[in-house]
């Protein structure tokens, strides 16, 4: 299962529509991370609002993600955790550390769009 | 090492419990049979009727059991099963592969081990989630894990 | 707990220790012929207190019989041993003469029962009027699973009646006292029926007893467990009403919490409160625990945890009211307080929830200045 990524400004969104196979996230993440610098985006969203679980091999997946986008200095956020994956990612002991997250895709680029500010980037491109 | 099996954990059938209903098994060869083995745990909770968390629970226990099938021993099979106790039901989550073991049990379920540079959290997580866990392991010969959660009131 | 398909034990149960002295035996393997004494000490008993000699008569005598036991010769109502000859379409044949009988004699029995109700206190949260219509209708029900063997109507009904009368707090007991009631009016007229006929009566008996009793059965159980129903639901009320996620302003929950947390209260208030924060879209949430006296780890472990699980779904906590008893066992258990945001009372965790919000907090003194 192919998961779409939408640019939209200055945003890569990735919305992951069901629950992925390893193969396919870490495909996922390797498109998001090629995408960031080909199009100079400031910043991924990735909406796991689908996903019903997340172990510990798509948070690391995750994690990991979140660090290579932010060497290519744009910042992602992770949105959409449902209630009970959190729960679950939390007893199992995960952290997503380094990681942020907002509630679901509005409050993820109003997210962004604050980072944008509060760092004095926001005259760069939006729409 | 030595050549016997060891392990670690206690989950016996308690007195008066019951196995109620047919068990699943699902043959773990691939990364798709992990989304299927979790698919028939959350089912199988859902029937049960497990509160929202303990469905996830299970199915994330399934997921972390399966994964470990395909990365380590090629193959194996998950056996789901649900009892029945005096005033309570659960659900026994049994991962059994025959491939390499594990030589050092106390190791490998300790936080952050892992021979695959993974986060090392799968087999304690699992602990951690599920209500009673086993875990036995002979080089060589295969690992079994066994792990159950009960319905909560 | 209870079951349905279970033996009466589980109502004796509930029955007074006084009220269970008496043993009626309908098993159907009697040996010698008690029946007559039996019959003699009904006599007694009934003119004694018959209420309540009635209320320990429920033996766990199965019946209707299983489809097993009809073909087979262990077909179990009692005393057919000595009729083996006629047996069982002799029973079915009684038991729907019997119920030919009780409904001619519908009305009257009906108020006999009404009156011996009202006149041992039972249903006394029921008008007379109620209690007459009440009493029909069970009363058709109860023939009719006497004529037919079926108890699905009956429970049917039961489980429609209980769950009127719960809500006015009619009780177990009082449930169980009309039934007996009802069993003890009924065989009554069949004594004055049968009186003459000393082997009829017998036969008579023998069949209306296993028969009435699993019917009282029926109906008792089936009133215990949707009043335990009734009380699951009204305790999971009083759970989420005891802990109200409160929403003071847009994207701010108030969660204060009151009293000991136990390890369940911990899971259904992380429940409550993650499930708030997405339905209210929720930023910023207080977490007050002025009102915990004390939290053991695991409970300590838990709050932890939901902190951590509020932070995956975009929003941040702040901890009000934290004991420092409390903190010392957040400490022990290797908890980073400096990472968690905690702030001394719920005035201050507020004007901080408010400040995270983006709103600004103006002096009253302040304001009046601007004017
Ligand atoms: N079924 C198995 N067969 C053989 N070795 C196993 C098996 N399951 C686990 N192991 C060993 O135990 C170690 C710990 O397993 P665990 O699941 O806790 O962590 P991981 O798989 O390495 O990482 P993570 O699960 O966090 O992605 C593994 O690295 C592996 O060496
Ligand atoms: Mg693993």
């Amino acid at each position: 299962m192919q998961v779409p990524i939408l640019k939209q400004g200055a945003y890569l969104i990735a919305s992951i529509q069901s629950a992925l196979e390893d193969d396919d996230l870490v495909r996922l993440c390797d498109a998001l991370s090629t995408q960031v610098g080909k199009s100079r985006a400031r910043g991924v969203i990735v909406d796991v609002t689908a996903l019903d679980v997340m172990d510990s091999f798509s948070t690391r997946t995750l994690v990991e993600l979140a660090t290579i986008i932010r060497l290519r200095g744009a910042e992602m956020v992770i949105v959409g955790i449902q209630p009970e994956v959190a729960v679950a990612v939390v007893r199992l002991g995960l952290k997503l550390e380094g990681v942020s997250t907002a509630l679901d895709l509005e409050e993820g680029i109003a997210y962004l769009d604050g980072k944008a500010r509060s760092s004095g980037k926001e005259k760069n491109d939006r729409g | 090492m030595s050549r016997t099996r060891s392990r670690i954990g206690v989950v016996q059938p308690a007195t008066g419990e019951a196995p109620v209903g047919e068990d699943t098994c699902v043959p773990i060869h691939s990364a798709a049979d992990i989304l299927e083995a979790r698919k028939r745990g959350r089912e199988l909770a859902v029937a049960l009727g497990f509160a929202a968390t303990d469905c996830t629970l299970v199915a994330t226990a399934i997921s972390e059991l399966a994964r470990n099938i395909v990365l380590y021993a090629d193959h194996g099979e998950i056996r789901l099963n649900s009892v029945a106790r005096k005033n309570s039901m659960g659900i026994v989550i049994t991962a059994r592969d025959d491939g390499p073991g594990i030589a050092d049990l106390q190791r490998a379920m300790r936080d952050g081990f892992s021979t695959s540079h993974g986060l090392g959290l799968g087999l304690p997580g699992v602990k951690r989630i599920m209500d009673e866990f086993e875990i036995s392991s002979k080089p060589k010969r295969g690992t079994t894990v066994t792990a159950r959660k009960w319905k909560c009131q | 707990m209870l079951c349905a398909s279970g033996g009466v034990s589980e109502v004796t149960g509930i029955v007074p220790r006084t009220m269970q002295s008496l043993e009626w035996n309908t098993g159907p393997a009697r040996k010698e012929g008690p029946q007559v004494r039996r019959i003699d000490k009904r006599m007694q008993s009934s003119t004694a207190n018959p209420d309540q000699n009635t209320m320990a008569a429920i033996t766990s005598k199965a019946w209707p019989p299983a489809e097993s036991e009809k073909s087979g010769t262990a077909y179990a109502l009692a005393g057919v041993a000595r009729h083996r000859a006629s047996d069982e379409s002799g029973t079915v044949e009684l038991l729907r003469s019997l119920a030919h009988l009780l409904r001619e004699n519908r009305t009257q029995l009906c108020e006999e029962w009404s009156r011996r109700i009202s006149g041992a206190s039972l249903l006394t949260a029921m008008t007379k009027e109620e209690i007459f219509a009440e009493a029909i209708a069970v009363y058709n029900n109860y023939v009719d699973a006497l004529e037919s063997g079926t108890l699905e109507a009956l429970q049917a009904y039961a489980r429609s009646l209980s769950e009127r009368i719960i809500p006015r707090g009619v009780e177990t007991r009082e449930v169980i006292g009309i039934v007996l009631l009802l069993r003890d009016v009924l065989a009554r007229s069949l004594f004055a029926e049968y009186q003459s006929d000393f082997s009829m009566l017998n036969r008579v008996l023998d069949s209306y007893e296993p028969a009435a009793n699993r019917i009282a059965n029926t109906v008792a159980v089936g009133f215990v467990q949707e009043r335990e129903r009734v009380i699951r639901e009204q305790q999971e009320a009083i759970r989420v009403l005891s802990t109200p996620v409160l929403q003071v302003r847009e994207r701010l929950l108030i969660l204060p919490i009151i009293g000991e947390i136990d390890p369940q209260r911990a899971r259904q208030l992380t429940e409550q409160l993650l499930r708030g924060i997405r339905t209210n879209r929720a930023k910023v949430v207080v977490i007050d625990i002025t009102g915990v006296p004390t939290m053991d780890a695991t409970v300590a472990n838990h709050l932890v945890q939901t902190v951590d699980a509020t932070r995956l779904l975009g929003a941040t906590v702040i901890i009000t009211g934290l004991s420092p008893e409390i903190a010392q066992t957040l400490v022990t258990l290797g908890v980073d307080l400096s990472k968690m945001n905690t702030v001394g009372d719920l005035q201050g965790g507020i004007e901080e929830a408010e400040r995270l919000l983006g709103y600004k907090v103006v002096p009253i003194s302040e304001l009046a200045h601007a004017e």
